[in-house]
């Protein structure tokens, strides 16, 4: 088991060794002159020279990575060119933005997921199961920014529940916080919804046809007592791989939501550093989403060699 | 008794490797086998049949658009504002008098382009190598792997973007050559699993021992085993392309105006107010790519079923 674990943990550390490479070259191997972009009319050979100087774009590519990766490690990740705000402080306010939208979603997303895939996994092919599985794949077609404009139109502009976009802080009061990150949150939703049933429910109906499945009906077991003692763990471990996919996949995708609602996230900021050049920012936060995304896998990959030993001999 | 969709498998290397960003999710669901039934040797169905004529409808009129007797997409025509379907403008007019009907088709050749051509650049790259890596295991195999490993566990959707934002001007053949990039590595994933899934059947074995050559091995015995898998698979890439792109467009930053493409029309779309005001303007590009995305997953599923595919490990 801890060889196991401290394997993957090399793995983990290589894969975010040649992510940070990745990030860091993705901004410096490119057609394309930070300075020059950052200077914009004010691009003349002098300030051009102070500013590469300043950046530390004048040095060697490995001297460059090296101080950028031993600044990130004394927490520094640089500062915007525009705000001067540093990426790390920009960070500390977006991060749990995302945090809130993750857990809303994916609860959300389980709440409904879990119980569909129960009924419909019980009674195979009949009418529950048919419109239960037609109606995700309608789902598994509505990308976010195709079902958060449709939300947006139905709940904030038609019916008017719920503000159209802004956020509110959790300080701010539980209510209003909720209502801002509400109809984002069934947006990120729709997508784990059909993810979340279509993995249990082919689990579940592998794991019902089981011996001890039968053994437990015959032992005159209810259903439901079956379905949550005997059923549930064994089947469970695909909707946990997908939920560690499908979480580390909303740090980094929650862009669309983030813009549209405009929640200031790490996808929000991400998108603006884009829009305004601001390469340090595009960097560190690319950086951050990523490594998040590895993180979360790891995660889930660690958690599923504690429910399923079976894993760690594969 | 149907047939039992086979367990997911659970090495972890699968976590990583499965990782589209956004869409990523989506695929882990459509990959697993449907119900389980398998109609075998009754035809791929109507269901396949009508889907893949609306595809093939809607390539057609991204083809023909510009001598469909459909008016210029930023042809702004001040005398009909916002107006709603009609015969003159089937689909309504946007907030600047621009046929809509005219705007989707147009906005298609985009999405289709970037959804189709990088997959079959991608096919055959990620195709042609991985068929190599999966028969003649050893050093190359290795390598390939760790590269595709790391490119995937990076995801797609921030890599695009943070290169873009230094690669301008944004034109067509830059995205399509980054959606190529970005999906190599995962069809080269899917068919690297397939062929080692097969290369050590009898009917491999028995070729080498009446002394075929190698290259008729790969492509006379694996290849048409292959095939199923990688088309079943091409379809979901390809809708995952789309939905990434129109994810791109809906954040502007996509192949840039004046060209129209479905997800920046869905953004004008909301944007100022244009949802209260004429909600066709979103809606019409979001049926579109709901219904685009619905055919392409239907017949990738079907295909799935039809050839039993089993569960491939990425």
């Amino acid at each position: 088991m801890l060889r196991f674990v401290a394997n993957r943990l090399v793995q983990l550390v290589v894969i975010c060794f040649l992510i940070s490479i990745f990030a860091f070259l993705l901004v410096h191997l490119l057609p394309g002159d930070p300075a020059k972009t950052i200077l914009g009319p004010n691009d003349t050979p002098a300030n051009h020279a102070i500013l590469l100087k300043q950046l530390g774009l004048n040095k060697g590519l490995v001297s460059q990575y090296v101080t950028w990766i031993t600044n990130i490690f004394h927490g520094n990740l640089g500062a915007s060119f525009l705000t001067k705000e540093t990426v790390t402080s920009s960070l500390s306010e977006a991060v749990p933005i995302d945090l809130e939208l993750v857990i809303v979603s994916q609860v959300l997303a389980l709440i409904v997921a879990i119980p569909m895939a129960l009924v419909a996994a019980l009674r195979p092919n009949r009418a529950f199961d048919k419109i239960a599985t037609t109606s995700t794949f309608g789902m598994l077609s509505l990308p976010t920014f195709v079902a958060g404009p449709l939300l947006v139109l139905l709940f904030a502009v038609t019916l008017k529940w719920v503000p159209a976009t802004g956020f509110n802080r959790l300080s701010q009061g539980l209510g209003p916080n909720l209502k801002s990150v509400i109809l984002p949150s069934v947006a990120l939703a729709i997508g784990s919804v059909t993810v979340y049933y279509r993995l249990l429910r082919a689990d579940l109906i592998a794991t019902l046809q089981e011996d001890f499945v039968t053994m437990a009906r015959s032992k005159g077991l209810s259903t439901r007592y079956i379905l949550v003692r005997h059923v549930m763990r064994p089947s469970s471990f695909s909707l946990l791989a997908g939920a560690g996919i499908s979480i580390g996949t909303l740090f980094t995708g929650a862009f669309v939501v983030e813009i549209l609602f405009q929640l200031p996230g790490i996808g929000y900021q991400l998108v603006n550093g884009i829009y305004a050049n601001d390469y340090l920012v595009v960097q560190g936060m690319a950086l951050v989403a990523a490594v998040a995304f590895v993180v979360v896998n790891f995660a889930v990959d660690f958690l599923l060699t504690i429910l399923d030993p079976r894993v760690r001999r594969a | 008794m149907p047939e039992l969709p086979s367990q997911v498998s659970l090495e972890s290397e699968s976590f990583g490797s499965l990782a589209v960003s956004g869409a990523g999710a989506q695929a882990v669901a459509a990959r697993l086998p449907a119900s389980g039934i398998l109609s075998k040797k009754k035809g791929l169905g109507v269901t396949f049949w009508v889907c893949a004529a609306w595809v093939a409808l809607m390539i057609l009129l991204a083809l023909l658009a510009s001598v469909l007797p459909i008016k210029a997409p930023n042809y702004q025509d001040y005398s009909a504002v916002n107006v709603g379907p009609s015969a003159h403008h089937l689909l309504g007019t946007d907030d600047l008098g621009r046929d809509l009907l005219s705007r989707v088709i147009f906005g298609s050749r985009v999405s289709l382009v970037i959804g189709f051509v990088p997959i079959i650049v991608g096919l055959i790259v990620g195709g042609a190598l991985g068929l190599l890596a999966g028969y003649r295991a050893g050093p190359v195999d290795t390598v390939l792997n760790a590269v595709s490993f790391v490119l995937i566990a990076f995801p797609a959707l921030l890599a695009v973007m943070v290169i873009e934002a230094f690669w301008r001007p944004l034109v067509l053949w830059k995205l399509t050559l980054m959606f190529a990039f970005v999906s190599a590595p995962l069809l080269f994933r899917v068919i690297r699993a397939t062929t080692l899934s097969f290369a050590s059947r009898e009917f491999v074995v028995a070729a080498r021992a009446t002394g075929a050559k190698t290259s008729r091995i790969l492509f006379r015995e694996l290849l048409p085993n292959i095939v199923p898998a990688a088309v079943s698979f091409a379809l979901i890439g390809v809708a995952l392309l789309i939905v990434l792109e129109g994810s791109l467009a809906f954040l502007g930053l996509s192949i840039g105006l004046p060209t129209s493409s479905l997800g920046n029309i869905i953004n004008d779309g909301v944007n100022s107010n244009n949802l209260q005001l004429n909600p066709y303007i979103a809606l019409w590009p979001s049926l579109y790519i709901f219904l685009l995305l619905t055919a392409l997953n239907l017949m990738a599923d079907r295909l799935r079923s039809y050839f039993d595919l089993r569960e491939v490990t990425l």
